[in-house]
């Protein structure tokens, strides 16, 4: 159980609108990235499913049941902080066990589930060390812990792996996708990382301003992104975005085409090398390319161009996008 | 900032701050030391001469300086325990948003800024006092007889009063350690399903374990010392019934005149006030540690 549904919901502080309406379904065991640029009201929304905020007006549905103005504990969710949110005067055992305790578990039960969850998150050898003796990822891992002993309909993470440094950040990642293939509970996870998106969910959410974007799979909003805003957002480095005469000869007002879907050697397109990165695997390049701009190219690794050199380049044709005036993706 | 040289330098450095500090503080607990061991009387200033423990005896065989030191105890411990309780409470209170928050923690601070004659003054002649009191005209409100609280109830007033004045400090450290709180872990908390009060037991009282150590252990080394309040509020009677160590060695030195007996009893108030930091440290100190 874990399915939640949200009807116009919206959330006003004062007079600044910072989710002016939003419509969102999200089923049973889904793994649901909310993903966009800082300020989106990505966090907001997290908590207004938390009810950790209040809605201004719009319905939040639980497992079926209004749980608009459910106190946060009754709603059956657990959630995991940006800051872990440990109580640093407890050890690991009693974070973990806090939430059991206060829900009047018998210690004998509570000493099990502690036990089964310490296992699951390699945290055994440290169920008595306080959080301030820990490092980052096993912080982690106790908040995630704290979260999987209430066996929650849902989980919520706000921005978990932002603490981490790159290499843990990683490890983690893979950890908390396994948790979620173990558990089979629906997980909503927040984060202006689009590469945690990206691998982690089975449903992107990306909002901007508010308001959501779009909706689907990783692929499906890497393929065809419906917009501009999902267009540039999603994808690393971000997709060229052309305008002008060159659009035009496709009927849109703006084209769109991913650095990896253009093939360097021939083609229509010619620019100067501004700067080329080679990565081994890849090749960076960024193109001045005139009239279209400044356009980034990905090439293989035996690409063998240096900054100055003047390339010709060309879209792979079916790998284009194409938007109308309104920046909406024309089929 | 370890070699040799400059660990030298910097002794040489700190010598002459560190010597005037210890002659500022050796020279007076000498001094003290020597006059409570003598006759030194200001009425009879011919007579002179050691006294061996005399004045010390003096005290242990008076009634009123046993009295004095339960006083002196009792003064401490109520004025900490009403100061850290309600310090909290209004800290609780006033860390809530509300509108009006500037002024209403300035209300609250207020009191502080009064000094301590004056906060007696206050509380003696418009709260207490049997005709012109608030606390007065309460009473016969009621219907009853005004309660004369310095004559009855002298300690208890004299704690209240002691109390209104240090409550701003407690709410004050309180209030800040409050405000040092993560509300992340307070949301965990409730998310976790900690009601309010389980909020506060589990998470916000731990947190303010230090901030109380702190507020203890600065208010004790002050309420040892208070004089002005029961110096103008009941001169420390009615009959001896709020003196306090610190009065009776005021008594002793400017009242009776006794410089001997009064140095004694400043040496018997340095080693209570030595034994009370003692057990404070034994039992509290370890919050202090991070």
């Amino acid at each position: 159980m874990g399915q939640i549904t949200l009807k116009q919901v919206r959330k006003s502080f004062g007079d600044v609108h910072v989710i002016p309406g939003v419509d969102l379904d999200i089923n049973d065991g889904e793994f649901v990235v909310f993903v966009g640029p800082s300020g989106c009201g990505k966090s907001t929304l997290l908590r207004l499913i938390a009810g950790l905020e209040d809605t201004t007006s719009g319905k939040i549905h639980i497992d079926g049941k209004d749980a608009t103005d459910l106190p946060p504990a009754k709603r059956g969710l657990a959630m995991v902080f940006q800051s872990y949110a440990l109580y640093p005067h407890m050890t690991v055992r009693k974070n973990i066990a806090f939430p059991l305790k206060m829900a009047g578990m018998n210690p004998a039960e509570i000493d099990k589930k502690v036990e089964y969850a310490a296992r699951v998150l390699n945290l055994a050898n440290y169920l008595d060390r306080r959080p301030g003796q820990l490092s980052g990822g096993q912080r982690q891992r106790v908040a995630i812990g704290r979260a999987i002993v209430r066996s929650p309909s849902a989980f919520l993470f706000d921005e978990p792996l932002s603490n981490l440094d790159a290499a843990l950040r990683v490890g983690m990642r893979q950890e908390i996708t396994e948790l979620h293939q173990n558990l089979k509970t629906t997980m909503i996870y927040v984060t202006h990382d689009q590469v945690e998106a990206m691998t982690m969910a089975d449903k992107i959410v990306v909002l901007n301003a508010g308001n959501i974007e779009q909706v689907g799979s990783p692929l499906e909003l890497y393929r065809r992104p419906r917009n501009l805003f999902v267009a540039g957002f999603i994808g690393s480095p971000k997709m060229n975005l052309i305008e002008g005469a060159e659009a035009a000869k496709l009927g849109a007002k703006t084209i769109g085409i991913r650095p990896e879907h253009i093939e360097v050697g021939s083609g229509p397109w010619s620019g100067t090398v501004a700067l080329s990165e080679h990565l081994g695997s890849d090749t960076f390049l960024k193109v001045d390319a005139g009239e279209l701009g400044i356009m980034t190219v990905r090439g293989s690794g035996e690409v063998n161009v240096h900054t100055g050199d003047r390339i010709q380049f060309a879209p792979q044709a079916d790998k284009v996008h194409r938007f109308d005036a309104n920046g909406l993706r024309l089929d | 900032m370890s070699t040799q040289s400059t660990r030298l330098a910097s002794r040489i450095m700190v010598a002459p701050s560190v010597i005037v500090l210890f002659i500022w503080m050796i020279v007076p607990l000498a001094m003290t030391l020597y006059f409570s061991f003598r006759i030194y009387r200001l009425l009879s200033p011919d007579r002179t001469g050691w006294v061996g423990f005399a004045n010390y005896t003096w005290f242990f065989k008076s009634p009123e300086f046993w009295l004095a030191i339960s006083n002196t105890l009792a003064l401490v411990l109520g004025v900490l325990i009403i100061t850290v309780v309600l310090g909290t409470l209004i800290a609780l209170l006033i860390d809530q948003p509300v509108k009006g928050q500037g002024v209403l923690r300035i209300l609250v601070i207020a009191p502080f800024f009064v000094m301590p004659p004056v906060a007696a003054m206050i509380w003696d002649n418009l709260f207490m006092h049997p005709q012109n009191g608030l606390l007065g005209a309460v009473s016969r409100a009621f219907g009853a007889e005004p309660i004369l609280y310095m004559e009855q109830y002298p300690m208890a007033s004299i704690i209240t009063i002691v109390a209104w004045e240090w409550l701003p400090f407690a709410t004050l450290i309180l209030l800040t350690a409050m405000q040092s709180l993560s509300s992340e872990q307070l949301e965990a908390a409730e998310m976790d399903g900690a009601s309010a009060l389980n909020r506060f037991r589990y998470i916000i009282f731990p947190h303010l374990t230090r901030a109380i150590t702190v507020v203890i252990l600065i208010e004790t080394i002050f309420l040892l010392g208070i004089f002005g309040e029961i110096f103008t509020a009941t001169q420390g009677g009615p009959g001896s019934a709020s003196t306090t160590l610190p009065y009776m060695i005021f008594k002793q030195a400017i009242v009776a005149k006794d410089i001997g007996r009064a140095a004694a009893g400043g040496i018997i108030a340095v080693i209570l006030a030595n034994i009370v930091a003692f057990f404070l440290m034994r039992s509290i100190g370890k919050n202090l540690d991070a």
